[in-house]
Parts: structure tokens; C-alpha cells; sequence
């Protein structure tokens, strides 16, 4: 049976061997005087160990069918406005995209009204940029014709 | 003891003129600000703030930042007893029992215990850091790499051990932590390690991004879309007072705390971090009622609530003893003092005694200003709670972005900060607790340098490692505890940890 355990054991024990392939481009040293890959490959058998011991071990914790991911759509939805503020933030700027991001939110997620949506992004984004740009000079990047 | 008293009202004089009163208050306003608004912890707080203060002269401008670095550390208990949403690293642990505290209608008498232990164990390690610094110091420099490395490893094994349920579970995400602290330039040999080409994971993944993935943002990820999304808990002022039991149950663990916290926050390290771990396991393992842990334990708020604080000001006696920071909070504490043009480390009090003794008066004086701020004016804070979760949530979003990219300027602080939320979010679902991602990161760097200077120091033999007394005490602490934590398979009884990982489930009855 496919138990919780056994797949994050699964999913590390693959993690350990992913690391310990790509380790293979770094010189390993020896026991006595460890190289740059030495403590990586130690820890990804560490790691190998423990994922394994999870999967052998695993038989009695709760079915992965019993999980419930009941509000997936939202953490998809809110998963895809981080990362399109990741893309977007250093090329439309920090105001645009902060305002983009929370109409999404605000207005297609969480069915807000336009009026509020666009106040409120507007001035959380607008704010924040005065409070942190402009007041505490910490710079925030800027898109085309400076906004 | 005289002079000490002589130079402490010199500094008194100074901390307690009104221009610097007003920036220790301000500095603790803005760090209590920036610790409830998750994902801006002290160090980003610290950061984002730094030019802030260049146009003030060394004093106020230390001030300050100190304030600004207690108010934090208080402020980041606010979000977790309120909404499980830790402002900063060190308040993971508040969030476990300060929210259960929180649900069961006692979130007003948690953030008074947790002010008051703040309090406490602050003002009691200013003393200490006064009168103990010099010794105090003097054996934190015993400590050479091997006693390092075998400090950082019991860390780890603490951990682990003390983590509710599976030791295997907890270990595996500590060593989850490790890898990923294996990103960026080995510093002994300049090799990239696993970067990819690229350059700005070269100085490895940072802690924040990390923290507010795993934290903040898995946290919104799980319970943004839930049908009826998390109230924020909103305590009433007449709600403050702890009753009499719970002022009894926490003098104890406040009492350890400050202790623990103030020796721990000399040994390197993210003192802050570690101490509020060490001691909530502690505390459980002292309590005579260990199952009430993490639903609701009075001990599990003010032990690590006190011992944060109390690290806070352990920190401090390196960096300004030695001019060594203890971690990456005093590292860039000491970057700002060097930016003021003060140069802490033996010749600061002689050099600069004012300033020394300033700073000093100024702690004892930040604890008062955050008591007064954090008892009556939490209702303020908390308003900033209070918006409806749909509202709240896309808010918090923008400054978990914003607080994340200000650190270093970089998007892929960005990138690291949703992988990490996506991870978080996974592991919570298949019941993994991410802290040891957390800790193990932290000290990946840090155990691998220690161990690899000591076999540089021993020729390559691992026997330095056991013929050291402290290391090796230190190591046979941590190898009693993994043997301890084999005993229930062996006598195929549940032990305290397998009964509380059951309660939690509401499998059995602990």
C-alpha cells in the first residue's frame, strides 16, 4: 500500500541518488583530507539511508489516498501569482507587478469586487514602494518608464 | 563591580537622553512592525533598515538597530500565537504551543507570558552579559573546531530526538537541511557546488528565503483555500492577564530559559534559533505532562519565548568581547557598527567606552520600551491581523516577496522562497515537521568546516574527535540520545515521543 512514509521515503532515497550523481564532478578527496564532494556524498547517503528506512519502515503510516488536498486550486492559483511576481518583478517593476499580483488574488481568486480589488492593490503596492523605496531607500526594482 | 556600576550610569546617562530614548523606541516600534509581518525577521529587518540609520552618528544609530533587533524577535511571537505563521525563524517553536493556546481562547495570556518571559530573561542577560562577558568569552574561545563540530552535530541529534514522533522522519529533514546548505562556494576550496551556473547561489541558499518558504508561505499554500480559512485569533485586552495557574507554570521555564538562552547565545551559532528548540524540548522533557505539548503547554510559550530573548543578548558577548559575530544576526549587527565606524572586539570599551556602556544601558531600556509596547499596545499590533483572511493573505504575500528580494536584491531568493513553499507544503501534508530543513541549512556550512579544519588540525585523524574532552562529551551526549531514541523499538514500548505523535493524530491517548 502506497502509505505517506513510503513515498517521502521514495522521494528522498531518489533525492540521495540524484546528489550523489552529480557529485561525480566534483574531486572527493580522501578520508583523511575531504574534498568538495566528500561531506555532499555523506550526506546523500545519510539521506539514501534514512529515505530507504522510511520506505521499509513506512507500512503502517496513514494512506496517501487519505490525504486531503482539498484546496489545491487555490495553492495553485496562489502558487502561479508568486511566480509570475518572480518573472515579472525585475521587468515590469515592483509596482506593476505587485498590483497585478493581488488583482489576481483579490479579484480572481477570492471574487472581490473591482472597486476594492483595484483600490487595494493599487495602494498596497504604491505604499509599500513609498515605504520601502522611497522612505527607507532600500531599492526595489523599477520597470519600463521608471514605475 | 564599582567602576562596572560607575560606567553602566555613564551609559545610563546617554541611552536614557531624550534623542536616544527616541530612537531605541523607534527602533523597537519598526522591529516589533517588521516581526509581525511574516517573512521580514530581524535579519532582513536589520538589513532593509541599515540605510536608515546613515544619517545618524554611531550611538543612535547602534541604539537602534538593537531595538529594532529585540523588537523584532518579540514581534515574530505575536503572528505565530495568532495565526501559526512564525515573523521570524526562532519563533517556530511559539507557534506550535502559543497557537494551540491561541485556539483554546488563551492566545491574550500567551502573548503576555511571552512579553513578560521576553522581559525577564532580556533584562536578567543584560546583567549577565555585564558582568559574565569577559569569562564567558574567555571559554567560548576553548572551543575549537572539533569541539565546534561536535556542538553543531548534538544540535542536530537535540533535535531530532526531541522532535514528537519519528526520529527517522526528523533526521531525514535535518539531512534534507544539510544538502541543501551544501549549495555555493566551498569555502575551503573554491569548488561551485551544485550552482549551475548560477552566480547568486554561490554564497549558498540564504536562511530567509528558506524560512519564509517553508513557514510562510507553505503555511498561506495550505490554508488559504480551506473552507473555513484560519481566524485570526483576536485577543481582548481584559483577556491579557495569565491566571494564576499559568503564571505558575511558566516562572519555571522562563527561569531556564534565560539561562539556556543566554549560554547558548555565546557558543556560535544561530544561537537565537537553536535556544528556543533546545528549550521547548527541553521543557517537554521536564514537564510532568509531556502529551500536553503542542496542544497548548503554558511551558511551551515561555521557555522558548525567554530563551530566544536571553540569546539575543548572549550573542552579544563575542561580537562585542571579540569581534566575532555568533551568527548571521550579529554578522550583519557587526557590519553596521563597522559602517558607523566602530570597530568592536577588546579595545571597544577602552576605546570607546561610551558607546560600549550606551549599548549596554540601551538593552535595559529597550526591555522596558517593549514591555510597555507589547502588553497594552498588542491591540494595535493585532489589528494588523484582523483583516479577513481573503484580504490578509495576499497582503502577507507581497511582503514575503518583498522581504525576501530586499535581502540580497536578487530573484532567485524569489525562485528559493516558492520551491521552498511547494516543499513545505508537500512535507506538512505527508506529515513531516520542516524545522530541521531549517537548522540543518543553518549549520550545514558550519559542521562541515569544523569538521574538515579539525582533520586539517589532527592530520586527518578522527580520533581528535574523541580524545578532546568537551568534543568528546559533547558527541557521547548526542549518542545517548540516538540510543535512547532506539530503546522503544527494542522493548517495543511507545516512548513519550511516539505517544505524543499518536495524540496529535488522535490516534490514541497518550
Amino acid at each position: 500500500m502506497l502509505t505517506t512514509d513510503r513515498v517521502a521515503g521514495g522521494a528522498l532515497a531518489l533525492l540521495a541518488l540524484i546528489v550523489l550523481w552529480e557529485s561525480r564532478r566534483l574531486p572527493i578527496g580522501s578520508l583523511r583530507n575531504p574534498g568538495p564532494a566528500f561531506t555532499p556524498i555523506l550526506l546523500a547517503l545519510l539521506l539514501l539511508v534514512f529515505g530507504l528506512l522510511l520506505t521499509a519502515l513506512g507500512a503502517r503510516t496513514g494512506a496517501l489516498a487519505a490525504v486531503g488536498w482539498t484546496e489545491w486550486r487555490h495553492a495553485v492559483a496562489i502558487f502561479a501569482a508568486c511566480a509570475f511576481a518572480a518573472l515579472a518583478l525585475e521587468r515590469l517593476g515592483y509596482r506593476a507587478t505587485t498590483t497585478l499580483c493581488l488583482a489576481f488574488l483579490l479579484g480572481v481568486v477570492e471574487r472581490k469586487g473591482w472597486l476594492f480589488t483595484a483600490t487595494f492593490a493599487l495602494a498596497l503596492a504604491l505604499g509599500s514602494f513609498y515605504l520601502f523605496d522611497t522612505l527607507l531607500r532600500v531599492p526595489l526594482p523599477r520597470g519600463p518608464l521608471g514605475l | 563591580m564599582l567602576e562596572t556600576l560607575q560606567n553602566l550610569a555613564v551609559g545610563f546617562s546617554i541611552a536614557l537622553s531624550p534623542s536616544v530614548l527616541l530612537y531605541a523606541f523607534a527602533g523597537c516600534v519598526v522591529g516589533t512592525l517588521v516581526g509581525v509581518l511574516p517573512g521580514i525577521g530581524p535579519l532582513a529587518g536589520i538589513s532593509l533598515l541599515l540605510p536608515a540609520t546613515f544619517g545618524l552618528d554611531a550611538t543612535r544609530a547602534i541604539v537602534m538597530l538593537a531595538g529594532i533587533y529585540y523588537g523584532a524577535m518579540y514581534g515574530g511571537s505575536t503572528t505565530s500565537i495568532l495565526m501559526r505563521i512564525p515573523g521570524e525563524a526562532a519563533s517556530v517553536m511559539t507557534c506550535i504551543d502559543g497557537y494551540a493556546m491561541a485556539r483554546k481562547g488563551r492566545a491574550g495570556a500567551a502573548l503576555a507570558i511571552a512579553a513578560v518571559g521576553s522581559y525577564v530573561a532580556g533584562t536578567v542577560s543584560v546583567v549577565a552579559l555585564m558582568f559574565l562577558a569577559p569569562p564567558l568569552a574567555a571559554f567560548a574561545l576553548r572551543f575549537g573546531p572539533p569541539e565546534y563540530f561536535a556542538l553543531l552535530l548534538l544540535g542536530l541529534l537535540v533535535l531530532a530526538y526531541m522532535s514528537g514522533g519519528s526520529m527517522l522522519k526528523a533526521l531525514a529533514m535535518a539531512a534534507l537541511g544539510l544538502l541543501l546548505g551544501m549549495i555555493g562556494i566551498d569555502q575551503m576550496t573554491g569548488y561551485f557546488r551544485f550552482a549551475y551556473g548560477v552566480v547568486e547561489l554561490g554564497d549558498g541558499i540564504g536562511v530567509v528565503p528558506v524560512a519564509v518558504g517553508l513557514f510562510g508561505l507553505a503555511e498561506i499554500l495550505a490554508t488559504a483555500g480551506q473552507a473555513t480559512p484560519p481566524d485570526v485569533i483576536k485577543p481582548k485586552l481584559r483577556e491579557l492577564l495569565p491566571s494564576r495557574r499559568e503564571w505558575k507554570e511558566s516562572a519555571g521555564p522562563i527561569g531556564r530559559g534565560t539561562v539556556l538562552g543566554f549560554v547558548i547565545g555565546i557558543i556560535p551559532g544561530s544561537a537565537h534559533i537553536i535556544s528556543s528548540f533546545v528549550s521547548y524540548a527541553l521543557e517537554r522533557k521536564l514537564s510532568k505532562r509531556p502529551e500536553e505539548f503542542g496542544h497548548g503547554a503554558v511551558a511551551g510559550v515561555a521557555g522558548p519565548e525567554s530563551a530566544n530573548n536571553s540569546a539575543t543578548s548572549g550573542a552579544f558577548v563575542p561580537m562585542l568581547a571579540l569581534g566575532v559575530p555568533s551568527g548571521p544576526i550579529p554578522a550583519v549587527m557587526l557590519a553596521a557598527m563597522m559602517v558607523h565606524g566602530v570597530s568592536p572586539g577588546p579595545l571597544l570599551i577602552k576605546n570607546q567606552p561610551e558607546l560600549f556602556w550606551s549599548f549596554i544601558a540601551s538593552m535595559y531600556v529597550g526591555n522596558v520600551v517593549l514591555l510597555i509596547l507589547n502588553l497594552p499596545l498588542v491591540g494595535l499590533f493585532v489589528n494588523l491581523l484582523r483583516v479577513p483572511y481573503p484580504i490578509l493573505y495576499p497582503s502577507i504575500l507581497v511582503f514575503c516577496v518583498l522581504g525576501v528580494y530586499a535581502v540580497n536584491g536578487s530573484v532567485v531568493d524569489v525562485w528559493i522562497m516558492l520551491a521552498m513553499g511547494a516543499l513545505g507544503y508537500v512535507l506538512r501534508k505527508l506529515g513531516f515537521e520542516t524545522a530541521p530543513v531549517v537548522l540543518g541549512l543553518i549549520l550545514a556550512p558550519m559542521i562541515e568546516m569544523a569538521m574538515r579544519q579539525s582533520l586539517a588540525m589532527s592530520d586527518g585523524h578522527y580520533a581528535i574527535f574523541v580524545t578532546r574532552p568537551i568534543a568528546a562529551t559533547l558527541l557521547a551526549v548526542g549518542l545517548l540520545l540516538v540510543l535512547l531514541s532506539l530503546k522503544s523499538l527494542v522493548t517495543r514500548s511507545l516512548d513519550w515521543r511516539a505517544r505524543l505523535a499518536l495524540a496529535e493524530k488522535g490516534e490514541g491517548h497518550p
